[in-house]
């Protein structure tokens, strides 16, 4: 069943946390206001909303993508994972480490972080310093994150 | 006993936590402001555009303010919205509500304030001309001195005097979660939730700004994502826009900045010029030490006094000097107005200084390890307002450590066949020795007295009730870790209270790196009244004092059982704010920290390679907690010395987007090397002294001896971009 | 949203060149809800042209797909072995989260004198393939910028393919020079190869577009003893036009580009080496 839509709107459907959503939305929002305002997982950040922070990394069909530079259009049909997904004992080792501070970078770097954890083979050719650039944080020296991913993706991620 | 973990850790790291744009408050408006475009002038005109139905909007301007158009602070001088001045870019002057945030975007852009300009001043080094003078005869908003010794006697005495001049540029807080705020009204109250630091500065400025009393004010901190300073002072302005915005419409609404406007206008590290004029004789001994500082308040007060006052001491270090002579200004220019910034003045005059020392030793032939040894202050010696210091920490011995742990010769004898065998990398090691008092300066504590409640629940647990706030540093599992050691309870059975003035007393702002030492001591002041009013004995401890609560309200039912403190100084601690001597803190932490660069010639880039912090901070609470604030305090430090650059513009910060300002990321440092020593406090919360900002202090200094002893130029000021040593390297060829 | 290569060609065409092509979105969704002018243009979503995602390998060439991620390319071993500079250019694009949707198409669309892809993609004399109503046809990468933002591509173009043609590369050198170590906007940039065709230089941030030095290439082709930085002066001069700007300043530009191009290549030409002062 499909609702008319008001002008300047669209219908997106794709899959959230392994589950089917649909929402209708301005056509001009980003998968980060979707996520956010309209499905209110707030879990996910926006720190610059040009791409540079990563506080508002989601996972898009199995990679680390900014979610404020997804216009929503693009994500029918695609497998978004966000910050919700993520249990308890996979952020144990970050806890630990001393990962998170004022935490605002924090959904971001987890998602990274997961990523890394859940595909290891990356370690073969990159480092994990080299593969959390693309999150800021202002609040550590990263070390604390570094050594979460070292000690989760040594465990498998149950740190 | 193992490290407590981070208390919100978990909801942090799944993303459960709530911050202030995180709120779902159904049907809230969204809030903009519209600026001015003029760095100074007299407000002709505001026009609304014919293009848009201003009746589907809420419009506040001036006339809105119920109370006086002022912010509330030290000064009275910062207007809630300009009226007919305007005094910097960006000052606001109208703001607009509307449900679509995109609608108010482009509503916003539809006002045009049209402003009649008047001479403006940018550079805070130039004395004003007539036309550009705003307050008093010389645009200095602040001045104080401190005088130590005969000066001019020991500077004629001295076997050498070395000057320098050095400059620090504004620094950004880039704290990850903007500045934003909501307001609505509960009943007749206006409630205010938000990301702030200080919840009764903003209840403060609210009461003063909308004419009501306590009861018509209500402040509650919502999660906040960093503040670093940043989250101080400005809170209070947002915070009374966005009531006034809340009034007009009857409806709640949030003002959530983006990242452009939160750079473009909110404040900075104040930037300074700091001259020096040092005796010393030929051992190294310093003599006299001239100093002079000016700082650039910005367009209004703010907390520059403050800032000034907390420069001032710690300009001198911590040296034992005689003859100490210290002037300083904070002087009025049309930017956007500085703020509060971990460190608040000391990372400027203390950058100067240790600089400083550097040149010195280089002038004499000492050796820059060897100049601070026979300087700094043994027990029994003061600082340059008097204070004997008589901590029992071997300053000398940290020194000593640090070159140990950071094999300060080894890496030094390792460049030099670096070197050789290197066609455009240059290699230095540079360090700082430094300190930061903790809790606010001189008599700041005595006069604000900070309070502090501890509760007793019916179950037996034990609630903190503080206006402290949890940023990031990680007061909620300190604060639980201190009840739990004082009453031996368990810390799963303590809560910390969110900070709403409507339920928590005014323990006073979460700055100056006072929570755990001033606050925890509070805390556990608190903890041992709560016992005394159970009747208990401090041999009482864990399930007795349990049972104790339990029982009290079987036999007080409906009352609360509360265990309070208020601040008391420590013993023989005297201040004069007249003269400036005394015990300006009532304790100081200590620092020596290495730095080893690399210079590449073909880019003139600096890298920190490694990065050695040893520090005396009294006792440290928690391990993880305590190395964090230091890594991430020298990495904020780092970017302040080498990247961050602010690009100004009519007194108006132009590169405000991540883009363009730049912070290190994960391959721009290496790991930040931490090592504690521990001398107990005895006046501080389990022994600690303050730790929060002593590692903005000593990095900048340590990064730019390394990089003179790599490339043998003597750079003066921060940050040190590439462009900047470049030019050094090129003067340097050309003489 | 289009499913064929000839459903957006059409639209393309029915729109009269008005619809803005996106792909990664990485470059024209930056500060995205404070530039809601632009919410109202038309936009061809490319995201399900699946026919032009995949890069592959022929006999001579490589074919980067209008699709085709910078991620994508970094995790190709044959990439890194055989056109590292494609893979160093990749890895310094913004970070994992920029990689894994910015695509190499889209990097030569934005036509940024920035553009780390385009840099290292014209050093190895990449061909880009346009498709467009009245039929496919093949520009010169070198050869494909006009004038700052201005390229040789019409609106009712799509860039379908880049074609890489692979040759024994005797040498290739990749250098950013950005504000920081990851994730910055380059300052000067540099791609230089060899192969049986000469030499390839190629600058970015240095001049309106992405460009080839040709006077530095003649320097190289001729074999022009250089000792030391400062030799490349002239030569730096007749093939760029940097500019002060937001980032850095045009006399950084212009010394640093020729002190990194000194270095590198003296590493591999005999009759580029140090007399006085190196640096």
């Amino acid at each position: 069943m499909t609702m008319p839509l008001e002008p300047g709107q669209i219908e997106v459907a794709f899959t959230l946390n392994g589950r089917e959503v649909v929402v209708v939305v301005d056509a001009a929002a980003r998968l980060l206001d979707t996520l956010r305002y309209q499905l209110g997982l707030t879990g996910t950040k926006e720190g610059c909303g040009e791409g540079e922070c990563g506080a508002c990394t989601v996972c898009m069909n199995g990679n680390p993508v900014n979610s404020c530079l997804v216009p929503i259009f693009q994500a029918r049909g695609c497998k978004v994972e966000t910050v919700e997904s993520v249990e308890n004992e996979a952020v144990f080792a970050l806890l630990g480490s001393g990962g998170t501070q004022c935490g605002a970078c924090t959904p971001g770097v987890v998602m990274t972080v997961l990523w890394i954890v859940k595909n290891r083979d990356v370690l073969e050719t990159h480092s994990v310093r080299e593969l959390m650039a693309g999150n800021l944080c202002r609040c550590t020296d990263y070390d604390g994150i570094i050594n979460g991913v070292d000690r989760a993706a040594a465990t498998g991620g149950a740190g | 006993m193992s490290t407590p973990l981070r208390r919100e850790g978990l909801d942090k790291l799944t993303g459960r936590e709530r911050y202030v744009d995180d709120l779902d408050l159904a049907g809230c408006l969204w809030g903009m402001t519209v600026r001015s475009p003029a760095a100074r002038g007299r407000i002709r005109e505001v026009r609304f555009g014919d293009g848009v139905d201003w009746s589907e909007f809420v419009v506040v301007d001036f006339r809105d303010i119920p109370g006086p158009n002022e912010i509330r602070l030290i000064e009275l001088d910062q207007p809630v919205l300009a009226a007919d001045r305007v005094r910097h870019i960006h000052e606001p002057v109208v703001l607009v509500a509307h449900s679509s945030r995109t609608m108010c975007r482009r509503a916003i852009e539809q006002i045009e304030i049209v402003v009649d300009p008047e001479p403006a001043v940018f550079d805070f080094r130039v004395e004003p001309r007539a036309e550009q003078v705003q307050h008093d005869s010389d645009n200095v908003l602040s001045r104080i001195s401190i005088n130590k010794g005969d000066i001019e006697a020991a500077l004629a005495r001295a076997d050498h005097v070395v000057e320098g001049v050095y400059e620090t540029g504004a620094q950004e807080h880039v704290y990850l979660e903007t500045q934003g705020m909501a307001a609505w009204l509960d009943g007749d109250v206006v409630v205010i939730q938000g990301s702030m630091q200080c919840p009764f500065y903003v209840l403060n400025a609210l009461m003063h700004a909308l004419g009501r009393d306590a009861s018509g004010v209500r402040v509650v901190q919502s999660s906040t994502g960093g503040g670093f300073g940043g989250k101080e002072d400005f809170p209070s302005n947002l915070a009374i826009h966005t009531a006034l915005l809340a009034l007009k419409a009857g409806r709640a609404v949030k003002m959530i900045y983006d990242r452009a406007e939160d750079m473009a206008a909110t404040t900075k590290r104040h930037p300074s010029r700091v001259r020096h004029r040092t005796g010393v004789m030929s051992d190294g001994r310093l003599v006299a030490q001239d100093i002079e500082v000016l700082l650039d308040a910005g367009a209004y007060a703010t907390l520059s006094s403050v800032v000034l006052s907390r420069g001032i001491i710690h300009a001198g270090g911590p040296y034992a000097c005689d003859n100490v002579r210290i002037c300083v200004r904070a002087v009025l220019t049309n930017s956007v107005p500085f703020g509060a910034f971990r460190g608040f003045g000391a990372p400027q005059t203390q950058f100067a200084l240790e600089r400083h020392m550097d040149v010195i030793a280089q002038r004499l032939g000492l050796d820059p390890v060897e100049i601070r040894r026979r300087n700094l202050i043994c027990d029994g010696q003061s600082t340059a307002t008097g204070q004997v210091i008589n901590d029992g920490t071997d300053r000398v011995a940290l020194l000593d450590l640090a070159v140990a742990e950071s094999k300060f010769v080894e890496k030094k004898a390792a460049h030099v066949s670096f070197h050789a065998g290197s066609a455009y990398c240059r290699r230095g090691l540079g360090l700082a020795t430094f300190m930061h008092g903790g809790g606010f300066t001189g008599s700041g504590e005595d006069t604000l007295k900070a309070k502090l409640h501890v509760g007793g629940c019916r179950d037996g647990s034990i609630e903190v009730l503080s206006a402290i706030t949890e940023i990031g540093q990680g007061t909620k599992t300190i604060f639980a870790s201190i009840v739990a050691e004082r009453l031996g309870v368990d810390a799963s059975v303590v809560t910390i209270a969110t900070p709403d003035t409507a339920r928590v007393p005014n323990s006073c702002p979460t700055v100056a790196s006072r929570s755990a030492m001033v606050v925890g001591r509070l805390l556990e002041r608190a903890c041992d009244d709560l016992r005394a009013r159970l009747g208990l004995t401090p041999e009482d401890r864990g399930e007795r004092v349990q049972e104790a609560i339990r029982e009290w309200h079987v036999l007080h039912p409906g009352e609360a059982l509360l265990g309070k403190a208020e601040y008391e100084r420590p013993p023989n601690i005297a201040w004069d704010e007249k003269t400036y001597r005394g015990d300006a803190y009532g304790a100081f932490a200590w620092g020596t920290y290495v730095a080893e660069v690399e210079v590449d010639l073909r880019t003139c880039a600096c890298r920190v390679l490694s990065f050695h912090a040893v520090q005396e901070v009294g006792r440290v609470l928690n391990r993880t907690l305590a190395t964090g604030q230091i890594q991430g305090g020298v990495v904020q430090a780092i970017g302040w010395a080498l990247m961050e650059d602010c690009v100004w513009e009519q007194g108006a910060m132009k590169n405000t987007q991540f883009t363009n300002y730049i912070i290190p990321t994960t391959l721009d440092v290496p790991p930040i090397s931490v090592t504690f020593l521990e001398t107990p406090y005895a006046f501080g919360g389990g022994g600690a002294k303050g730790l929060g900002e002593l590692p903005m202090d000593g990095p900048a200094p340590a990064i730019l001896n390394a990089v003179a002893d790599a490339v043998g130029i003597e750079p003066v000021s921060i940050p040190l971009t590439p462009e900047q040593l470049l030019e050094l390297l090129s003067h340097d060829d050309a003489t | 949203m289009p499913t064929t290569l000839g459903e957006a060609l059409s639209v393309l065409e029915e729109l009269k060149g008005d619809a803005v092509p996106i792909a990664g979105g990485t470059d024209l969704m930056v500060s995205w809800p404070e530039r809601f002018i632009e919410h109202e243009r038309t936009y061809l979503d490319l995201s399900g042209l699946d026919e032009l995602r995949a890069h592959r390998w022929t006999e001579d060439a490589l074919e980067i797909g209008a699709l085709t991620t910078f991620w994508d390319i970094v995790r190709d071993p044959q990439a890194a072995r055989e056109m590292p500079i494609l893979v160093d250019a990749a890895r310094t694009v913004g970070a994992v989260q920029i990689q894994s949707r910015g695509t190499w198409a889209g990097n030569i669309a934005n036509a940024s004198p920035a553009a780390d892809g385009v840099l290292s993609m014209m050093a190895l004399d990449a061909v880009v393939e346009l498709a467009g109503a009245e039929g496919v046809e093949e520009v010169h990468l070198d050869e494909l910028y006009l004038g700052y933002k201005q390229m040789r591509k019409r609106a009712d173009q799509l860039i379908t393919r880049v074609r890489i043609p692979r040759r024994t590369l005797e040498f290739q050198s990749f250098v950013k020079v950005g504000s920081r170590r990851a994730q910055a906007i380059t300052k000067i940039g540099l791609a230089i190869t060899r192969s049986d065709a000469g030499w390839r230089v190629v600058a970015s941030s240095m001049a309106p577009t992405v460009k080839r030095c040709c006077a530095i290439e003649r320097m190289l082709d001729d074999r022009v003893p250089v000792d030391g930085p400062g030799g490349f002066a002239a030569a730096i001069g007749s093939d760029v036009s940097p500019i002060d700007d937001i980032r850095t300043t045009a006399v950084y530009r212009e010394s640093v580009m020729a002190r990194v191009l000194f270095h590198e290549l003296a590493r591999v030409c005999p009759w580029i080496c140090a007399g006085g002062d190196s640096v």
